[in-house]
């Protein structure tokens, strides 16, 4: 089994209100290093069988098409999942 | 008799409200299912307010794959009304029959207000029977109510007096130059944040001029559209 991960975040000129709110918490918990935050979308796809170029193409149609919206949306990442690393590893 | 359809999807919170303001302003309600193939001969369509598929992925971007929206989405082009209120705004954006998109209010907080609106272009099919500049009070409650688009979009709309709703007095979400409504070139589809089918009715709407609940601002959509359909 596959699995594509598909990063969406807000587009950088648009102000990010949920970044801003947890920002805003980091500091009353100690975490004072921390200066901005910007929260974005992670989607993981899976298909049977390996991820190939088509996979991975099909993958990034879905990202534009509906897994984001242009209009406030940057599809920052599609990729296949490395299954070297833990939480994206398959089961 | 003029039949305004009024869909419901999964999530929806708001129409039986819709329908009961187009029954008051004297048209016959048409309910329409999320998974109808067809509209059932309605003369113009209303995408109510709600958490249309618990507002997942974004507001309004599951709504836009529904079956009924593919047959409105081919009427809207052929100049059929159609009004999104609030969460039918959003499918509306969603579905690129309106431009720009609707983001987290920028106070991060959920809003329930009376909200003055100033009309802002009175040529469209759901907003004939106000005044130019007349000032409205129509309730708004919404928690993604963020009106943006890119600058070059602003700008157009402006230009093309696309811009149907201000908010008056004060902005409540931090929407780009006050936009709480806005129209396609055509002026047959509508969308803004506020919701007028709350304000039809004396003793149930918004505080008006002649005392409390008196407001029925909200009720012109609805005449605007009969007299658009019969013109």
């Amino acid at each position: 089994m596959g699995r594509v991960v598909v990063d969406v975040m807000p587009k950088p000129e648009i102000l990010d209100p949920q970044g801003k709110a947890v920002a805003g918490a980091l500091p009353r918990l100690g975490f004072a290093q921390f200066t901005s935050v910007r929260q974005g979308k992670r989607f993981e796809l899976e298909v049977d069988g390996p991820v190939t170029p088509e996979v991975l193409a099909a993958a990034a149609e879905a990202a534009s098409q509906v897994l984001s919206n242009p209009v406030i949306e940057d599809v920052v990442r599609v990729a296949e999942a490395d299954s070297a690393a833990g939480s994206e590893g398959s089961a | 008799m003029t039949r305004i359809g009024v869909v419901t999807f999964p999530g929806t919170l708001d129409d039986r409200d819709a329908a009961r303001a187009v029954r008051l302003a004297g048209a016959e309600p048409v309910a329409l299912w999320h998974a109808d193939a067809d509209l059932h001969g309605v003369d113009a369509v209303v995408l109510p307010g709600g958490f249309s598929y618990g507002d997942y992925l974004r507001a309004g971007a599951i709504s836009r794959f529904a079956p009924v929206m593919g047959e409105i989405i081919d009427a809207a082009g052929t100049g059929m009304p159609v009004l999104g209120i609030c969460n039918g705004f959003q499918v509306l954006t969603e579905a690129h029959l309106l431009p720009g998109s609707m983001i987290k209010n920028d106070h991060l907080h959920f809003v329930c207000r009376e909200q003055v609106l100033s009309v802002e272009s009175t040529t469209t099919a759901w907003t004939g029977e106000y005044r130019q500049g007349e000032r409205i009070t129509i309730p708004l409650k919404n928690q993604d109510g963020q009106y943006v688009a890119d600058e070059r979009t602003l700008d157009e709309l402006e230009g093309e007096g696309r811009v149907v709703f201000r908010y008056a007095d004060h902005d409540p979400n931090g929407s780009r130059r006050g936009i709480a409504g806005i129209s396609n070139a055509a002026g047959n589809v509508v969308g803004l944040m506020p919701h007028p089918e709350h304000a039809v009715e004396a003793g149930f709407g918004p505080n008006g001029d002649r005392g409390p609940r008196t407001d029925t601002d909200g009720l012109r959509f609805f005449t605007s559209v009969m007299r658009a359909l019969v013109s």
